[in-house]
């Protein structure tokens, strides 16, 4: 394990209660310095309040939350070395951008002339250099998710905290956005904690992933150990699709009677009438439709015993009704650890 | 020791007033408490106060000859209300406030179809000032400048005279009920004059509500095969009808309290404003004062609780 | 709605048109006759004069009213000011029981007519034994101003969003900076605003000040009152009603312009 006070961020049995209502339950994390960490997980499953509570604007109502070895129970947000990133960035319409980035200088009462320059430093850091004097009405929405970076770093802080940033950009500058993020994150170095409900965003910036469900955390990895092995039904069923095979279906195919995750694109499609692949796992299955994606091919298919599976084709040669077969490797199924 | 994460040099400067905001941010109830105590203190105190310790009087009654109050709750004031004097006056408020209101509908749906209609750009803001600076305009000029209009010697009385048209205003004076000996001591003046203060009042909600009717309603109503007439009254009226609502809260409540107008224009007689007025001041009968003030009172929750059903506290 | 290609019905137009005149022609006709030369209100005026307005001006009573009316009013919109705005700072994010009751009681003042607002505090001044006094007429108009500004203030607090006050936070700056820097410049013309009316409100304010203040202090609205009795002195008041309505009119129209940006305009509902 780590050793304390070299964490980013811990959390030791946190929760945040608001009447009845469990936000955050017994949660407990672990945040390595200089990682870009992804929260994870469907709306109200509790990832934005801890992020709240790492910044500050949420206090837990048991356990206990350290930020670099330090106890921040009690400590308001403008004390912390921590910034944020909102999702409706949250910029102040009556300053202009370069006041906007300054601001958290300003009330730590940085001289003029060294917070402008820093200010000035941060915008070409994220290319807006020669936006400084507009005002943010006038910016569009990317541009004012840069300027809320700015502001953020601007502060040098050790924590930065994104909730779910790029939520409001469309699907080109959101890609874009993704790669400079990441990019970005790798130059600092600091630590980049950052929640969304998307996963594929998560998979492809984040260094781990934590999967939220119901104000707990479900399971704790590196994108490629949360995608492949999942530890349960959840998780297999929000990360990516998967095909869920129930216990019954397993022990009918001869394996093991537990829940199995299979993905769809580790299944190889092929006609019955061809010779069948040299795989181990293979059953027979009746085409009931066909998405056409482009680069591949989405089928939806019915077994004899009713059971319906996704796979995933690189060949979009198969019209609904077809009768095929479906192999895998033994490797690609991996067994759900709780029953959920 | 430190509680502060990482904090920078500034941070450990931080002196009285970053405790308190410390303190603060740590207990947000006692910033509300602060924030609420005195506006709260004044209007529940002051306002409230000595409102409903004026309306409990309604439960007392005076003595008739030693013209004090008896401190012993009872019905008998409430019931004065119910004689045939007291009770005209009451009639008489609530005749005029449904005249006056329908009269100012009338009066304020053309034009704030018009302008909702027909005004574009700047002419919008245009019509808007138009309305809105006689509303904000001081009430007692306006109704001075009726005194000056209507009053014997006044412009009206001049101007038919200019123009030779004295009889007229001679046979109107004949007139039972709004007629009098003068344009200003006539019902009629009284009239006149509460619709001329109250019309913005009435202008601006139903010019509200006309706007939120979109283009494509009229046209789909005609697309589908309706008169100009039949898509006033099936699309048109029963959308601007709310607004309506909402600006007849204001001519029938204001009309129902005011002890002005009658008294500068108007014939002798009283209207509730003016018999609270009365009551409380010379006649020195805070109880039935109270009790004249709970008719209005009464007939405006009864009057909002309906214009709620219909719809009229959207188009506030 | 708006009309894109088709022209007003003549009849629409007559009735607009009429309206608009009828609103407008009688105050114009007290601008008109406070240059009247003549005494009497003959029609045409015989001739036109200034006159009126240095008789008015020479008038020491009616000095002494506008420097009342100026007095209470000013003092009126600087509580309205900082009780308002305070009121709608704690009612704008909190949530707590009874609420709603307290919004409503933020209304009454306005809502009831001005007559029982006047008879309850007079009926309270006497029962407390406090005699008449700029005060007693201060305490009736700060009333209905802190609503005017509450109601201001609290359109223009709902259009701040809460992470910006949690941005600020979040970027080092505690509660009173954050005031100071993010939620003061926002709110400032609101505050402009709704100060303004409540000042030209009280300025114009009678149905309630007939109650509350004593025979000494007469305010100008009140002085006009008593004048409309007086048919031999109608020249110098007109001169007095013009007074009061450029005072009124002119932050109306100050208030109109510094919010009118905005979603909610001042003065949209009295």
């Amino acid at each position: 394990m780590t050793v304390s006070g070299s964490n980013a961020v811990s959390f030791k049995g946190v929760a945040r209660h608001f009447g009845t209502v469990r936000a955050v339950d017994n949660v407990n994390l672990d945040i390595a310095e200089g990682e870009f960490f992804a929260m994870l997980g469907p709306s109200g499953s509790g990832k934005t309040t801890c992020l709240r509570l790492i910044a500050g604007f949420e206090q837990p109502t048991a356990g206990g939350i350290s930020i670099f070895g330090f106890e921040a129970q009690g400590v308001p947000p403008y004390r912390r070395s921590v910034n944020t990133v909102f999702q409706d960035y949250a910029l102040f319409p009556h300053m202009s951008v370069l006041d906007n980035v300054a601001y958290g200088l300003m009330v730590k009462g940085v001289a003029r002339n060294v917070r402008y320059k820093k200010a000035n430093e941060t915008l070409n850091l994220v290319a807006l250099g020669s936006y400084g004097e507009r005002k943010p009405a006038q910016l569009s929405g990317g541009q004012r998710q840069r300027v809320a970076l700015a502001r953020a770093l601007v502060n040098e802080p050790r924590v930065l905290l994104l909730d779910e940033p790029l939520g409001a950009l469309d699907l080109k500058l959101r890609e874009q956005m993704q790669v400079e993020l990441k990019t970005l994150q790798r130059q600092l170095g600091i630590t980049f904690v950052f929640v969304t409900h998307d996963q594929g965003e998560a998979l492809s910036m984040a260094d781990r992933v934590a999967i939220f469900n119901h104000g707990q955390i479900v399971q704790v990895g590196t994108p490629e150990e949360v995608y492949n092995r999942p530890r349960n039904r959840f998780v297999a069923d929000f990360v990516g699709s998967s095909n869920v095979l129930s216990p019954a279906f397993c022990k009918s195919l001869g394996l093991q009677e537990k829940w199995a995750s299979l993905r769809p694109e580790n299944m190889v499609v092929t006609h019955s009438t061809a010779s069948k692949p040299k795989l181990q796992q293979t059953i027979e299955g009746q085409v009931v439709s066909v998405h056409y994606q482009g680069a591949a091919t989405r089928l939806h298919i019915v077994t004899q015993r009713g059971n319906t599976l996704t796979a995933v084709s690189s060949k979009n040669v198969y019209v609904a009704g077809d009768v095929i077969n479906l192999s895998w490797r033994d490797s690609s199924l991996h067994y759900l650890d709780d029953a959920l | 020791m430190t509680t502060t994460v990482a904090a920078t040099n500034t941070d450990l400067e931080r002196g009285n007033v970053g405790r308190l905001s410390d303190w603060l941010f740590r207990n947000p109830r006692y910033l509300l408490v602060i924030l609420f105590i005195p506006p709260v203190l004044w209007l529940g105190v002051i306002y409230l106060g000595s409102l409903l310790l004026f309306l409990g009087h309604a439960f007392f009654s005076i003595d008739e000859f030693a013209g004090t109050i008896i401190y012993e709750p009872t019905w008998s004031t409430i019931v004065q209300l119910f004689q045939p004097a007291n009770f005209d006056i009451i009639l008489r408020t609530i005749i005029m406030a449904t005249v006056v209101t329908i009269a100012s509908a009338i009066i304020a749906y053309p034009f704030a179809y018009f302008a909702a209609r027909y005004a574009k750009g700047k002419w919008k803001a245009v019509f808007y000032l138009l309305v809105m600076l006689p509303l904000w305009s001081s009430y007692l000029v306006k109704v001075y400048s009726w005194k000056l209009l209507l009053s014997q010697e006044g412009i009206i009385p001049s101007v038919l005279k200019y123009l030779h048209l004295t009889p007229l205003l001679e046979a109107f004076l004949q007139l039972p009920v709004i007629g009098g000996n003068s344009l200003s001591t006539s019902y009629f003046g009284t009239f006149i004059v509460f619709v001329y203060i109250w019309l913005p009042y009435m202008i601006l909600p139903t010019q509200a509500a006309l706007e939120r009717v979109p283009l494509n309603l009229l046209e789909a109503s005609s697309d589908l095969g309706a008169w100009p007439g039949q898509t006033f009254l099936h699309v048109t009226w029963p959308l601007a009808l709310p607004g309506l609502i909402a600006g007849s809260i204001f001519t029938f409540s204001l009309t129902l309290g005011d002890y002005i107008v009658p008294q500068v224009v108007g014939s002798s007689t009283l209207y509730i404003g003016n018999a609270v007025y009365l009551q409380q001041g010379t006649a020195g009968n805070l109880p039935l004062a109270a009790a004249f003030t709970f008719v209005p009172i009464i007939i405006m929750l009864i009057y909002l609780s309906i214009a709620k059903r219909m719809g009229a506290f959207n188009a506030l | 709605m708006r009309s894109e290609n088709t022209r007003p019905p003549i009849l629409l137009s007559l009735a607009t048109v009429a309206a608009l005149l009828f609103i407008h022609v009688p105050l114009l006709l007290i601008i008109v006759y406070a240059f009247s030369a003549d005494v009497s209100f003959q029609f045409p005026p015989s001739g036109f004069t200034t006159n009126w307005f240095v008789v008015a001006f020479g008038r020491a009573d009616l000095w002494k009213a506008i420097g009342l009316s100026l007095r209470v009013a000013s003092i009126a919109t600087l509580i309205a000011l900082l009780l308002g705005t305070m009121a709608a700072a704690a009612l704008w994010k909190s949530r707590f029981f009874g609420r709603d009751y307290v919004s409503l009681m933020f209304v009454l003042p306005i809502a009831l007519p001005g007559i029982i607002t006047g008879i309850a505090l007079r009926s309270a001044f006497n029962l407390m034994d406090i005699p008449f006094s700029i005060w007693t007429i201060m305490l009736g108009h700060a009333t209905f101003c802190i609503v005017v500004v509450f109601n201001n203030a609290l359109a223009r607090f709902r259009r701040i969003s809460g992470s910006m006050i949690e941005a600020s936070m979040d970027l080092g700056a505690d509660g009173f900076q954050t005031f100071r820097y993010v939620v003061l410049p926002q709110i400032a013309s609101a505050l402009l605003a709704g100060g303004m009316l409540a000042f030209a409100l009280s300025f114009d304010e009678v149905i309630v000040t007939v109650f509350t203040s004593g025979l000494e202090n007469k305010t100008l609205p009140i002085w006009i009152y008593e004048q409309l009795f007086k048919p031999r002195e109608r020249p110098i008041t007109n001169v007095a009603a013009v007074i009061v309505m450029l005072v009124t009119i002119i932050p109306v129209l100050a208030a109109y312009f510094l919010t009118r940006d905005g979603e909610h305009t001042a003065g949209g509902g009295k």
